[in-house]
């Protein structure tokens, strides 16, 4: 009503932002296709907190995007067994995530409307910067079970194996779809979760929720690695947004990979990791070295100075975490990691809920995220953590254009 | 004190009773204009004119028939503009009131039952305002239902009230969700009247700082309490079951007069919706009786009634969300039906046997239709 694409009035320092770092490039890059679309603005290695992030691209945003500050990540359950109105939720989802990602309200926009009704929008975000959110969604395997989809369900979207000292709970686990909201503000990132879920309403329903509050990885080489909760740097050689080969060989699904809706696109592990926070806080700090292979200061590799320099693996005892994580001891697995830390509040036992939300991207779990796990297996770190969630996603490929929406590629048939 | 306040108040005196008296001079060398004599009798409502300048309008009201009546100035959505009651056989009443330009109904109530006789009424000049007839009939068959639900609840209240005071504790229990039906049908009409929803609806933690349950918590959910935990009923049970009852007679003869309109009875479908998502889902409704389901399932017929008399409008300017509600509705009260045995009874499963998926469920069927449900309100004054 008083709000549209062209004519955003209710939030004008989203609007003003938008102007330059918002639609004009992200239609630029839809225009020239998946070749231009690296040179969008998300692979400015320092990005100003405020921008907002291109929102179409040959792959989705949130993935080798520049790390964020803050996630809110939810999964859904499908309820409607409704082929086409399930289509129309993806549609109006992305035509909604479209707009919030360029720092734009829902729909109407969150005033000014029908004084009797509820707004479009939520209105929490109105007046606060894109903060550079990036919305990411996927398909868990239990949607392949409905809308005749069976066919198209990837082999690499497999029922994760059980893994030791897993202590899973089903309701922090599983979906038949997942929204990653990254953001540099909470707020944003929250907002856009709610919207989402409110537009699903008797279509899906939510399953589980996390928000995270510090990444705990870069994938901006110069920037520092972030610490996690136990207070060290790890994944410092996590793949960058500008590798460009190492992303196409470990992240992004390869043209010739099947299935073929699957092209620029990847799969997501999320597995909420807790932390046995204090029992972590009164280890010496020589074992808490030994336990990741690092030192706690600098980050460097046992024997080693810099935090950079290349790790020299035997060096370490058998069962750190570095040595067996390693792409060596992996036959080369390697994964791009974006995690987070969380904090829930306490456990009605006084402990921290805390912990690592891990997320990571690969270009076939099978051979990243599995065998990985598998290794860790023997981790001395296990002693300290405890994988209580677990769910893996399909990432289809990017939203391409204004006429494209999510997961247009796997309902060719709707296309 | 200060000299200034004395003068202006004394200003303000003398401007207001000269308005005053300038209205007297004109209304008497108007009188015709703005009088209505109405005469009743037994089977008929004779009104004098049927068009009148809007602003103050006078009722001459004449009874000429055998039988106690009352006269009403009424919207044509039945709400009430003005009203007096007990005008007695041979006895003349004036009554007042100030409306705007509009069409009004003036009803007599031989016996001071029913719908009354009545006659159709124009006030002019002025901006009239302009409702769609449509919408109009819904709100009166709404009020006629909110009615019907108040009078519908007083009896099965009574036989609550009554085994509450016969001591008989079983007897009390069976009666006590099924006094609750109308109510909870109509629970954002009932609450509109601030002061009957604390007296009669309140859980203890929604009395205030510095009231005392022992003397301050009343109504439905005292005794729930009484005879699920405390599991007996005394002297002060036996009363709070006669206080119940005067309440709701209360209600009873106030439900007519709420303030309803088209947007407030579409709202209202989602207050309803609203109420079984933070109350009864949860189960703290009736959290010792467990009979969260009856509340549940009368909040979603009471919602239901609003939306079918607004559906012929709302489909005309929105297809698609009628369809939606259509299903939504349909939906939820498919899987309410799967809680009990017999869909022609209130009998309904224990809400304490109900598992945490299960209300998982129940409260995403709530929200798959509450959310729709919101969008009424627009869908109808569109």
């Amino acid at each position: 009503m008083t709000d549209n694409t062209d004519n955003p009035t209710p939030s004008p320092s989203r609007r003003s932002l938008l102007g330059w770092g918002g639609a004009g490039l992200a239609l630029g890059a839809a225009a020239a296709g998946g070749a231009v679309a690296m040179a969008r603005t998300d692979d400015d290695p320092a990005p100003d907190a405020g921008t907002a992030i291109a929102f179409h691209g040959a792959h989705q945003a949130g993935i080798a995007t520049p790390v964020q500050d803050r996630l809110h990540f939810a999964a859904f359950d499908v309820t409607t067994d409704d082929r086409a109105e399930f289509v129309q939720l993806l549609k109006d989802w992305t035509q909604a995530a479209r707009r919030m990602t360029a720092g734009q309200p829902v729909g109407e926009g969150g005033y000014g409307g029908l004084p009797e009704a509820p707004p479009d929008d939520t209105g929490e975000a109105l007046d606060l910067k894109p903060s550079r959110l990036t919305l990411t969604i996927g398909f868990g395997p239990g949607l392949f079970g409905k809308f005749g989809l069976a066919e198209q369900r990837p082999a690499a979207l497999v029922d994760l194996p059980k893994f030791a000292g897993d202590n899973l709970d089903k309701n922090r686990s599983g979906g038949d779809l997942c929204v990653q909201a990254c953001a540099d503000d909470p707020q944003v990132a929250v907002h856009a979760v709610r919207n989402l879920a409110r537009i699903g309403f008797g279509k899906v329903v939510i399953r589980w929720s996390q928000l995270g509050f510090g990444k705990t990885s870069s994938t901006t080489p110069e920037a520092q690695t972030p610490r996690n909760l136990m207070g060290f740097k790890d994944g410092t050689r996590n793949i960058a947004a500008t590798e460009t080969g190492r992303l196409e060989k470990f992240v992004w699904v390869g043209e010739q990979d099947d299935p073929s809706w699957m092209t620029n696109g990847s799969y997501l592990v999320a597995r909420r990791i807790r932390m046995h926070i204090e029992t972590w806080d009164r280890t010496s700090l020589q074992e808490q070295e030994d336990i990741f292979g690092r030192d706690k200061g600098e980050g460097a590799p046992v024997g080693k100075a810099k935090e950079r320099d290349e790790p020299f693996l035997k060096a370490m005892k058998p069962d750190a975490h570095v040595r067996l994580a390693h792409p060596d001891t992996n036959h080369g697995a390697t994964i791009l990691r974006r995690g987070y830390s969380f904090t829930d509040g306490t456990d009605g036992l006084g402990r921290l809920d805390a912990g690592l939300f891990f997320l990571a991207y690969q270009r076939d779990v099978r051979e990243g995220f599995i065998p990985i796990q598998r290794n860790l297996a023997t981790d001395a770190l296990n002693e300290y953590i405890q994988h209580v969630g677990s769910a893996l996603f399909a990432i289809p490929p990017g939203v391409r254009d204004k006429d494209d929406w999510w997961g247009r590629t796997l309902f060719s048939g709707e296309a | 004190m200060r000299p200034a306040r004395p003068v202006s108040v004394a200003i303000a005196v003398a401007a207001a009773l000269t308005a005053v008296t300038g209205c007297t001079e004109k209304s008497n060398a108007a009188d015709g204009d703005h009088v209505v004599h109405v005469t009743a009798t037994d089977d008929k409502c004779e009104v004098s004119k049927k068009e009148f300048p809007a602003g103050h309008v006078e009722l001459a009201v004449e009874n000429k028939g055998s039988k106690v009546t009352e006269v009403y100035v009424l919207f044509p959505d039945d709400r009430v503009v003005t009203e007096r009651e007990n005008i007695g056989p041979g006895t003349k009443q004036r009554v007042t009131a100030e409306v705007k330009a509009g069409d009004y109904r003036i009803a007599c109530k031989p016996g001071m039952k029913g719908d009354g006789i009545r006659q159709t009424v124009k006030a002019t000049g002025g901006k009239a305002i302009q409702r769609d007839p449509r919408l109009d009939k819904a709100v009166a068959a709404y009020r006629a239902y909110a009615q019907a639900q108040a009078d519908e609840t007083l009896p099965k209240a009574e036989t609550f009230a009554r085994a509450v005071k016969e001591g008989d504790l079983e007897a009390a229990k069976k009666a006590y969700a099924p006094s609750r039906i109308g109510w909870e049908r109509t629970e954002p009409v009932a609450e509109s009247f601030g002061d009957i929803d604390p007296k009669v609806d309140v859980r203890e933690d929604g009395l205030e700082d510095g009231q005392d349950p022992a003397t301050d918590w009343t109504g439905w959910h005292r005794l729930e309490k009484a005879l699920w935990q405390d599991k007996k009923i005394g002297d002060r049970q036996k009363e709070l079951a006669d206080r119940l009852i005067t309440d709701l007679k209360d209600w009873q003869n106030r439900v007519g007069k709420a303030d309803i309109t088209p947007t407030s009875m579409a709202n209202g479908a989602k207050e309803l919706l609203d109420e079984v998502a933070t109350g009864k889902v949860t189960g703290e409704e009736e959290r010792y009786s467990h009979t969260d389901l009856v509340d549940f399932k009368a909040n979603v017929e009471g919602a239901q009634q609003s939306y079918e008399l607004l559906k012929p409008v709302a489909q005309e300017n929105d297809k698609a969300l009628t369809t939606e509600l259509d299903r939504q509705f349909a939906a939820l009260n498919t899987l309410l039906d799967t809680y009990r045995p017999d869909p022609a009874s209130y009998d309904f499963t224990s809400y304490d046997k109900v598992g945490k998926t299960d209300r998982k469920e129940l409260s995403d069927a709530v929200n798959a239709l509450a959310e729709p449900l919101s969008k009424l309100a627009a869908a109808v004054v569109k």
